[in-house]
């Protein structure tokens, strides 16, 4: 069973109940020791891998100098039948015939290389492949887990200091007003600040006799000494 | 990276913050580490954070199964799916009985990083519940 089914039945199931666990912590050390030994298979499987790669370079490289050899043969064969030495020539055929054997084995040899190589590298794969899924397994047993363990530890604290949850919408008009008395605040205070700037300035300008001036003592008495 | 490194550093962020936001933390007891973080201003929702191997969660709570019009359950659930893509940061999901948004954070996240999950996890649910407030009783 995917694990995604198991977390499902075990939420429906009601296994989310404080305490219980969805996959009990036995079954995730299993399973987080399963990790590390494919860790460890894909470790050691990269290591043949490279013991083979060179293996086959090697047989590659050997194949590769005995052709040239049989080749350089060839031409001394050749050379010696035309200076019509028989025996030479056939003594040069029977090295030929030794290199060619030889050059057969290598061939197997090398082929053989490749092919192990290439199953090593479809095994790597699939083992990582493999990995990776166990990874992801059990990172959702484990969120799950502590999503499970945090939810019932904020719930008992609810409990705990007798405070609910507040139901949602109370919760958004409570915010909003401490929001609105907090937007009035700030509001007032700007109007304070307009204020103050404005009178500040009605006192500068009185101060350089500009605008309406505050009658004086002696401004009054010499208005009704004029009448 | 662990609860308390950002216990103390959004407590600490007083007037250095870029986000604009005052964080009141408070570590929860229990088998995993819970952090309560409450945003000043909005402390009826608060955010709780839980680190676990391999990542960062941030949960939301928003409201129960008992507070959805049971009628308009089926609706309410298809809003949420249409919006879990363009909501930023933040996924739907059910926890147990309440319906959450959640932001999941790489473990290697910085507390900046953190701290930005936190305030956007904050902002989408205020706005989610506005948007749905017609789903629910």
């Amino acid at each position: 069973m995917s694990i995604f089914k198991k977390i499902i039945t075990a939420i429906r199931g009601g296994a989310s109940e404080a305490g219980e666990a969805i996959v009990d912590a036995n079954s995730t050390r299993i399973f987080e020791q399963e990790i590390r030994d494919s860790e460890k298979h894909i470790t050691i499987a990269k290591r043949d891998l490279t013991e083979v790669m060179a293996k086959q370079m090697q047989t590659a490289r050997e194949l590769a100098q005995l052709q040239t050899s049989i080749k350089e043969h060839e031409g001394y064969a050749l050379q010696a039948l035309e200076q019509g030495n028989e025996a030479l020539a056939i003594e040069v055929a029977e090295k030929i015939g030794e290199l060619e054997i030889n050059a057969a084995d290598q061939q197997q040899a090398n082929e053989s290389f490749l092919k192990s190589s290439d199953r090593l590298k479809v095994l790597i794969k699939k083992s990582e492949r493999q990995l990776t899924d166990y990874k992801r397994q059990l990172s959702m047993v484990k969120t799950t887990d502590s999503v499970q363990k945090a939810t019932s530890a904020i719930t008992s604290n609810f409990t705990a200091s007798n405070s609910k949850l507040l139901n949602a919408k109370d919760s958004l008009d409570r915010i909003k007003k401490k929001q609105a008395n907090f937007d009035d605040k700030l509001k007032a205070a700007e109007q304070l600040d307009a204020e103050n700037d404005d009178s500040s300035l009605k006192a500068k300008l009185q101060d350089a006799g500009i605008g309406a001036q505050q009658s004086s003592a002696q401004s009054i008495l010499d208005r009704l000494k004029n009448k | 990276m662990n609860i308390h490194t950002i216990a103390t550093h959004l407590n600490q962020l007083q007037d250095a913050t870029e986000t604009g936001f005052s964080f009141d933390c408070t570590p929860i007891d229990g088998d995993i580490d819970v952090l309560q973080v409450e945003m000043v201003g909005r402390e009826e929702i608060p955010i709780f954070l839980s680190i676990s191997d391999n990542q960062i969660l941030c949960i939301a709570y928003l409201w129960g199964e008992d507070e959805v019009k049971a009628d308009l359950k089926a609706n309410m659930i298809e809003a949420m799916l249409e919006l879990n893509i363009p909501m930023p940061l933040s996924s739907f999901a059910k926890v147990e009985d309440k319906y959450v948004v959640f932001g999941a954070l790489s473990i290697n996240s910085t507390l900046d990083d953190i701290e930005l999950e936190v305030v956007t996890l904050s902002d989408n649910s205020l706005e989610v519940i506005s948007a749905m407030e017609t789903y629910l009783k």
